[in-house]
C-alpha cells in the first residue's frame, strides 16, 4: 500500500512511543501499517558533481545526494507549500525587512554536536550570501542574521524581502551547514564539502569518485522512527543506455531528472515493473530556449524574431522528437508554477505564411537561392534534445529563407561563446525555472548582468519597463500584487520576444514499482526521502 | 647491466617527447573555448559573476597562459602533478584512485586477446583454407568491424538484462562488504563483460598477425629440418615455429598498450568503471587541465614502460637481437 507523506508522518509520530515500534525501528522488519523497514535504496546519477555541499552549490546533481544528509529550514510539501524542516515557524515584520525563524530543538549534527541558530547564521552570512550560486543574488540585501537565543534566527534585510519568495527560494537555497565544522577554515577546501556532515535522515559513509556515494540510516534522526531504509547508495553511470540496463536488472531502483535517454524513458513507460512519470518534479520545470543576439541588425527587428517563432512547428517537434513530453511554452513563466503562471496561449503559434509575410515586411527579401540572410546557431548541450532542436530550427528556418549554420561546441565552449564572447546569432539550450521568477528567470531579461555570467541577459537587449517591473516585483510584499506584476512583466516580454521559450517541460523520474512513498513532493528527487521504503521484490 | 643501460637510454630519449607532449597539450587546451569554471557552471545550471571570479582565482585561472604553463612545468619538476579542479584533491591521488581499475581491465583484456589470438591464429594456420580457418577468420573480421560500445551494450542487454547471469556494470557490488576471495570473485564477474568487449576487437588483430606469422615460419628451412629429425608435429609447432612467430606479436603488444588506454574510454563509460579513460574524458569536458596533463603524463610513462618491457622480451625471445641497439 502507498501512504501519503503526511499520513506516514502522522502514523509514525502517533505510534512512535510504543515499545514495539521502537524495537522494529532498531531491528528492521515490518514497521507500522505494513511498511517494510530496512533494505538498500540505490539511485542512479548520470553526472558527478565536484562537491557535496548544497549550501555552497545549488544544483539538482548536488541535491539528489546531499538533501538526504543535510537539511534546510523549510521544504515543499505535497501541495507545493513551504513547510517546516529545521525551522518550526516564522514571522515576517510588516515592513518586510525582518524575517524571524524559530528553530527546532533537540536536533543533532551527525557528529553529535547540537544544531543551533549559530549554524543558521553562519550558513546564511558566510555560505549563501558569499558563495552559493543564486544565493548570492537572493541574499544580496541580507545585512545580518541575529541570534537572540540558540533557537531563534532573525534575518535582517536592507530592502523588503517578500516572505513567499524567501521561503520558496530557501527550499533550494537554504541548506544549513555546520558552523563548528566550517568556521575559521578555507570554505572551498573544507573536507566536509566531499564528506558532508548534516542533520538529515541519512549519515554520510563513503564517496568513491566515479563510482558511488553511500549514506546510512541516522538512528538519532529527529523525526522519530524515520527513515525507513537502512542505506542509500548513489551510483554514477554516465552512459544512459547502461543506466537503463542497471534499472532493468535491479542494480538501481530510481533515476531522477531525466537520468535515462528519452527513448528508454518512453520504452519503460509501458513496462509494468516501472513507473515513469513527471510526478515529483513539478518544482523543476524547464524550457527549451532560443536566444537571439540583438547585436545582429536582422535580429534586432522584433518582426524577425516573431517570424522565427512563427516558422517553427513546436507541437510537431514535441510529438516527434520529445516522445510527446512537454508542451509549447506560453512565456517566461511555465504553467507548472501555479503561483505565478499568468495563463495564456503560446504567443506565436506555427504559421509559416505569417513568418514569410513578417520577414518580407521587415525588408529582408530573399536573395539568390531564396536565402534572406544567414545565422549561426550555437547549441548549449544541456540535454540530448538540444542538438535535435538545433537541427529542427535549421530546417524550419530554411523553409522561410533563413539559412542557419550550426556551430558545434561542447558545453563549456558554447557557454563562453554565447555569454562571454557574444559570438553567436542564435543559441539554444535550457532554462530551468526554480519556483519563483525572481530566483531563476528575471536575470534572463533584466539588464545589468556583467558580461560572462551564464544564463543571464547577454543578448544586447534592454527594456526599461521590464527592468523596472523586475525590481518592483522582487521587493513587493503582497503576494497578489506580485503575481499581478509578473503577469504584466510576462505580457511585455511576450510582446518584445527578446528570447523565446520554445517548449516547457518537466523532468521525468523512472523508478521500480517497489519504491513506496516516492514522488510524493514536487521536488522529490531533491527531498530527504525520510519516508521512502522498498516493498519486497 | 645490459638491461639497465637500455632502460637508461630509453628513458633519456623519452624525456623531450614527454615535455613536448605536455606543453603541446597545455597549449592545445587553451584553444578550446571555455575554462573549467564555465564547465562547472554548465554542470550546476547557473551561477553568478562574483562566484565565477572567486573560483577562477581559486583555480589560478586568472593568470596569463605563459604564467600558467610555467607554473605547471615548475611543479612537474618536483613531481607535483598539481591540484584537480574537478575533484578538489591532488591529481596524483585522483589518478592513483583510478589506475587500478584501468590496469586490471587493460591487463586482463590484453592477456585474453593475446592468448586467444595466439591459439586461434595457430589453429587457423594449421588448417589453412579449410573450415576452421574460414570460420576463425570470418568471426575475427566481424569482431574487428563491430564498434566496441555496441558490443558492450549488446553484452549488457543479453547477459545482464535478459539472462541475468552477469552484473551490467560497476567494478564490484556496492556496499556488499565482501572481502578476500569472495571480493576477487565478485570483481572478476563484474569485469567479465568489459574485458570480453575490449579484448574481442584486439583479438581479431592478434589472430590475423599470428596466422600470417605462423604461415611464414612454417614454410622455412629449419622447420623442414625439425621435421626431418623426426620430431612430432606438436613439438615442431610449439618448440620451433611458435617462438619465432611470436616476435611480431610482441611488437604489436607493445604498440597496443597505448591503444588500450584510449580505447577504454568507451568501455569504461558503458560499464561504469572508474578508470583512467573516463577520467580523461571528463577532464577534457570539464577543462580540468591539471588532471588531463597528469593522465597524459602517467599514460606516457605506462607506454614507455610497456615498450621497454617489449624490448627486453625481444632479447629473451631471440638471442640474435643485441641489447646495445
Amino acid at each position: 500500500m502507498t501512504l501519503t507523506r503526511r499520513g506516514a508522518m502522522r502514523l509514525a509520530s502517533g505510534v512512535a512511543g510504543l515499545p514495539f515500534v521502537r524495537r522494529a525501528a532498531a531491528q528492521g522488519g515490518a514497521g507500522p501499517a505494513g511498511i517494510k523497514r530496512g533494505g538498500v535504496l540505490t539511485s542512479h546519477l548520470s553526472g558527478e558533481q565536484r562537491i557535496l555541499n548544497p549550501a555552497l552549490r545549488a544544483s539538482t546533481g548536488v541535491y539528489i545526494i546531499t538533501s538526504k544528509i543535510m537539511e534546510g529550514l523549510v521544504d515543499l510539501d505535497a501541495s507545493g507549500k513551504p513547510v517546516p524542516v529545521l525551522a518550526t515557524g516564522w514571522d515576517a515584520a510588516p515592513d518586510g525587512k525582518t524575517v524571524t525563524f524559530r528553530l527546532r530543538d533537540g536536533v543533532q549534527w551527525h557528529d553529535g554536536k547540537p544544531f543551533t541558530a549559530a549554524d543558521v547564521q553562519y550558513s546564511a552570512m558566510e555560505l549563501w550570501k558569499k558563495y552559493l550560486n543564486y544565493g548570492t543574488q537572493l541574499q544580496q540585501y541580507l545585512q545580518a542574521v541575529d541570534t537572540p537565543d540558540p533557537h531563534t534566527a532573525v534575518f535582517r534585510y536592507s530592502r523588503p524581502m517578500p516572505e513567499d519568495l524567501l521561503l520558496r527560494a530557501l527550499c533550494d537555497l537554504g541548506y544549513i551547514a555546520p558552523h563548528h565544522v566550517f568556521a575559521g577554515t578555507d570554505v572551498l577546501e573544507n573536507p566536509a564539502n566531499t564528506a558532508p556532515i548534516g542533520t538529515g535522515p541519512f549519515k554520510f559513509v563513503q564517496y568513491e569518485r566515479g563510482q558511488y556515494v553511500i549514506a546510512d540510516r541516522n538512528p538519532a534522526y529527529w523525526r522519530e522512527g524515520f527513515p525507513f531504509v537502512d542505506r542509500i547508495v548513489w551510483r554514477f553511470i554516465t552512459d544512459r543506455a547502461a543506466a537503463a540496463a542497471a534499472l532493468e536488472t535491479g542494480q538501481v531502483q530510481v533515476t531522477c531528472y531525466n537520468g535515462l535517454s528519452l527513448a528508454d524513458l518512453d520504452r519503460l513507460k509501458s513496462d509494468l515493473n516501472y513507473v515513469v512519470t513527471t510526478r515529483g518534479s513539478e518544482a523543476n520545470a524547464f524550457n527549451n530556449t532560443l536566444e537571439f543576439n540583438h547585436r545582429r541588425k536582422e535580429l534586432a527587428d522584433v518582426r524577425v524574431r516573431r517570424a522565427i517563432a512563427h516558422a517553427i512547428d513546436v507541437p510537431f517537434f514535441i510529438e516527434n522528437f520529445l516522445y510527446g513530453q512537454g508542451k509549447p511554452a506560453t512565456g517566461p513563466i511555465p504553467s507548472a508554477s501555479t503561483t505565478f503562471f499568468p495563463g495564456s496561449a503560446p504567443p506565436y503559434p506555427f504559421d509559416r505564411k505569417r513568418a514569410i509575410a513578417l520577414l518580407d515586411e521587415a525588408g529582408f527579401k530573399p536573395g539568390a537561392g531564396g536565402t534572406r540572410f544567414t545565422l549561426r546557431l550555437v547549441p548549449i548541450n544541456n540535454g540530448e534534445d538540444v542538438p535535435l532542436l538545433a537541427t529542427f530550427i535549421q530546417q524550419s528556418l530554411q523553409a522561410v529563407g533563413i539559412k542557419v549554420e550550426i556551430v558545434n561546441l561542447d558545453t563549456a565552449g558554447a557557454l563562453s561563446a554565447v555569454y562571454r564572447d557574444w559570438n553567436f546569432d542564435l543559441a539554444t539550450g535550457w532554462h530551468q525555472y526554480r519556483g519563483d521568477p525572481a530566483v531563476s528567470t528575471s536575470v534572463w531579461y533584466r539588464s545589468g548582468s556583467p558580461k560572462g555570467a551564464p544564463w543571464t541577459n547577454q543578448w544586447g537587449w534592454q527594456s526599461e519597463a521590464v527592468d523596472a517591473l523586475t525590481d518592483q516585483a522582487a521587493a513587493e510584499l503582497d503576494p497578489a500584487k506580485r503575481r499581478k506584476l509578473y503577469a504584466e512583466w510576462t505580457k511585455l516580454i511576450n510582446e518584445e520576444l527578446p528570447i523565446w521559450m520554445v517548449t516547457e517541460r518537466e523532468f521525468q523520474t523512472a523508478a521500480t514499482k517497489r519504491l513506496q512513498n516516492g514522488l510524493n513532493t514536487p521536488r522529490w528527487g531533491s527531498s530527504d526521502w525520510h519516508d521512502a521504503w522498498l516493498a519486497p521484490a | 647491466m645490459r638491461v639497465l643501460t637500455l632502460a637508461g637510454r630509453r628513458l633519456l630519449a623519452s624525456l623531450p617527447t614527454l615535455l613536448i607532449i605536455l606543453a603541446g597539450l597545455f597549449l592545445l587546451l587553451q584553444l578550446a573555448p571555455g575554462d573549467t569554471v564555465d564547465a562547472l557552471m554548465a554542470q550546476m545550471g547557473g551561477g553568478d559573476p562574483a562566484m565565477m571570479a572567486q573560483l577562477r582565482s581559486f583555480y589560478g585561472l586568472d593568470a596569463t597562459v605563459p604564467v600558467q604553463l610555467g607554473r605547471y612545468l615548475l611543479r612537474l619538476l618536483s613531481f607535483n602533478l598539481g591540484y584537480s579542479a574537478i575533484y578538489g584533491k591532488p591529481v596524483a591521488t585522483v589518478i592513483a584512485e583510478r589506475l587500478p581499475a584501468t590496469l586490471l581491465l587493460m591487463v586482463s583484456s590484453l592477456g585474453f586477446a593475446f592468448a586467444g589470438g595466439v591459439a586461434l591464429g595457430v589453429v587457423a594456420a594449421r588448417r589453412i583454407n579449410r573450415w576452421p580457418d574460414t570460420l576463425i577468420s570470418t568471426v575475427g573480421l566481424i569482431f574487428y568491424a563491430t564498434p566496441s560500445f555496441w558490443l558492450g551494450l549488446m553484452g549488457i542487454v543479453v547477459f545482464a538484462v535478459r539472462l541475468g547471469w552477469l552484473p551490467p556494470g560497476g567494478l564490484e557490488e556496492v556496499g556488499a562488504g565482501h572481502a578476500g576471495a569472495r571480493r576477487a570473485l565478485d570483481m572478476a564477474l563484474h569485469l567479465l563483460l568489459p574485458t570480453a568487449t575490449l579484448s574481442l576487437i584486439f583479438l581479431a588483430t592478434y589472430l590475423r598477425i599470428m596466422r600470417a606469422a605462423m604461415l611464414e615460419v612454417m614454410g622455412q628451412d629449419f622447420i623442414r629440418t625439425a621435421r626431418a629429425k623426426g620430431l612430432s608435429e606438436t613439438a615442431v609447432v610449439v618448440r620451433h615455429a611458435l617462438r619465432n612467430a611470436m616476435l611480431p606479436m610482441v611488437t604489436l603488444l607493445g604498440l597496443q598498450v597505448g591503444n588500450l588506454l584510449g580505447g577504454s574510454v568507451v568501455v569504461e563509460s558503458v560499464f561504469a568503471l572508474p578508470g583512467l579513460g573516463r577520467l580523461a574524458y571528463e577532464a577534457v569536458v570539464q577543462r580540468d587541465l591539471n588532471t588531463l596533463l597528469g593522465i597524459v603524463f602517467v599514460s606516457a610513462l605506462l607506454v614507455i614502460a610497456a615498450n621497454f618491457a617489449v624490448d627486453v622480451l625481444y632479447a629473451r625471445l631471440d638471442p640474435r637481437i643485441p641489447g646495445e641497439r
